[in-house]
């Protein structure tokens, strides 16, 4: 894999993590392209919901965390103590793994985050509302809808609305943690195809249990291991021909 | 096996009733005793002039009994109490349990409990011995005995009890919310704002009301700080005479069944009243909030 330097958004250059004194990750080195699905895989409790929360500083929020080494967003490190994590939120958008709506309106759910970074205008945050339901693929549901409670609303839909709340802050990135894992099938399908849909504009990280989904929706694919990496490479090199037999264990399901 | 497995769980659940049931008549004997010592007075005053007649003289002869004087002492010195205690406690179980380090927020928990543990007759005599005097200087008054006075101690007293509650409810808030709204780019503060608050408002309101109640239905601190005179308050450092210490205050001088007896039994069946509401409407509005699927109690 040949990459350009200005298509990396993400560079990860040795990181260790700590949950106070038990390590999570030991010696990550990684870089996430733009503009692209990778997909992170591995067994629980290998440390990948941790990396994902690294990359928007969500993890600062757990006391007695500790980072060593250097993450780099767009060239600039997002440990700098210069560097607020509020706005690197702002710009990093995420899902977690259990739909999580605040319990308001469906309308207020979607423009809570731009009205805090100032869009007060109520016919710009229709549109925002609007544009981000439909992106989404909820908008027909719950066009009718939008003042109702969220938590009105079923698992799947509760999801895609948190993707569309993630969505409304028009960040660059979008972190996505087991989105689909509460999910049926049907629900599912809707969101891999919005996946599909957003990667045009958005880059995407996303962790899954799913080895389809992994191989469906992504370009790359990292296979992590006791909170380690211990293979990254093109989705399609991974699930046909993997390098380490860890790997190659995991994916064919004969992991123990 | 499965017979017998049945009788013993209908022996529980009957033991269960039993208590329930025991402690549901006492009250309700409590309640008939209340109301058949406080009606008669409807023989001498029409309900109406009882609450709303401005005149409290029950033993003038002839005797007067409008407790407007008392309901007013009361509601005036809850709601003064009330607007000091309910911003103090709630936003003291706000810092408790989304602001402070560790260490802060054990000893305001334990100075919080401490308050609650304290005697509402030493509380008194604080407000006697120590804010009385101090008033009357500081604001050159007749008395340091007066609303004023007794909403600052009510206050105190109120202020555990507001606490205590908004902090539970406070920590029902499910994490997943805050980290939804951290992730979308919120500082702490808007994140304490417009998400644990608001999600916490059912057992916020639950805790104010209920901290309302107590001050109402509050005896002792009353009687010592707020002064005692049944008259219609003009200012907020005149004295006044709630209805419990109107109630603890009398009720030993009154003749057994006479006109005064009755009438301060009637005062307590408005008391139980105006409380009884103070109930319904924190019960209400918990579960008006419920409905919306937010996080409760
Ligand atoms: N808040 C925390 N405090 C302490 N240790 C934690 C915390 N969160 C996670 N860990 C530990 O860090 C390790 C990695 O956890 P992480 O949640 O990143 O795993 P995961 O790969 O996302 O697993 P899963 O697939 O089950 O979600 C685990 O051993 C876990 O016990
Ligand atoms: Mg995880």
């Amino acid at each position: 894999m040949v990459t350009t330097a200005n298509n990396i958004i993400f560079e990860l250059k040795q990181v260790n993590f700590f949950y106070g004194s038990t390590q999570a990750l030991t010696d990550i080195s990684m870089d996430f392209e733009k503009n692209r699905v990778t997909a992170l895989i591995g067994p629980s409790g290998c440390g990948k919901s941790t990396l994902l929360r690294l990359l928007n500083r969500m993890n600062d929020l757990i006391d007695g965390t500790r980072v060593e080494g250097e993450i780099l967003f767009e060239g600039r490190n997002i440990y700098n103590a210069d560097n607020d994590p509020v706005e690197i939120r702002r710009r990093i958008g995420m899902v977690f793994q259990k739909p999580n709506p605040f319990p308001k309106s469906i309308f207020n759910n979607i423009t809570y985050g731009p009205r805090l970074t100032g869009t007060r205008n109520r016919a710009d945050l229709e549109l925002l509302v609007e544009q981000s339901l439909k992106q989404a693929v909820l908008w027909d549901e719950v066009k009718d809808i939008l003042n109702k409670s969220a938590m009105t609303l079923s698992g799947g839909q509760q999801q895609r609305l948190c993707i569309a709340r993630a969505l409304a802050m028009k960040p660059d990135v979008l972190l996505m943690d087991e989105p689909t894992s509460a999910l049926d099938p049907i629900s599912t399908a809707k969101i891999e195809d919005l996946i599909e849909e957003l990667k045009k504009n958005y880059t995407i990280i996303i962790v899954t249990h799913n080895m389809q989904q992994a191989a469906r929706v992504s370009e790359m694919t990292g296979f992590f291991y006791l909170g380690r990496l211990i293979e990254y490479a093109l989705t399609t090199d991974i699930f046909t021909n993997p390098q380490v037999k860890q790997t190659e264990d995991y994916i064919t399901g004969r992991f123990g | 096996m499965a017979a017998t497995r049945q009788r013993k769980e209908q022996a529980i659940q009957m033991l269960f009733f039993l208590f329930a049931a025991f402690s549901i008549v006492l009250l309700a004997l409590i309640l008939i005793f209340l109301f058949r010592e406080g009606l008669p007075i409807f023989k001498t005053v029409t309900p109406i002039d009882f609450i709303f007649g401005k005149f409290w003289y029950p033993t003038y002869e002839p005797p007067e009994y409008g407790i407007w004087p008392l309901i007013v002492g009361s509601l005036v010195v809850t709601f003064i109490a009330s607007a000091i205690a309910v911003p103090l406690g709630v936003l003291s179980a706000v810092y408790i349990s989304e602001i402070a380090p560790a260490s802060i927020k054990e000893i305001l928990k334990s100075v919080i409990e401490l308050i609650a543990g304290i005697p509402s007759v030493v509380l008194g005599f604080f407000g006697m011995v120590i804010l009385a005097p101090w008033m009357q200087e500081t604001f050159d008054l007749p008395t340091g005995l007066n609303i004023m006075n007794a909403s600052l101690v009510l206050a105190l007293m109120a202020v555990p009890t507001i606490s205590s509650i908004s902090e539970d409810a406070l920590y029902a808030v499910p994490n997943e919310f805050k980290e939804a709204s951290y992730a979308l780019g919120a500082t702490k503060y808007e994140t304490i704002v417009k998400v644990i608050i608001p999600a916490a408002l059912s057992g916020i309101s639950t805790a104010v009301i209920l901290g309302m109640a107590r001050a109402i239905g509050e005896t002792m601190v009353v009687l010592m700080v707020a002064g005692g005179a049944a008259a219609i308050p003009e200012s907020l450092f005149d004295s006044v005479r709630p209805m419990p210490a109107s109630i603890a205050a009398e009720m030993g001088e009154a003749p057994f069944r006479s006109g005064h007896y009755h009438a301060l039994f009637a005062t307590g069946i408005v008391l139980f009243f105006l409380t009884l509401a103070f109930n319904l409407l924190a019960d209400y509005i918990s579960n008006r909030f419920k409905e919306v699927g937010s996080a409760t109690l």
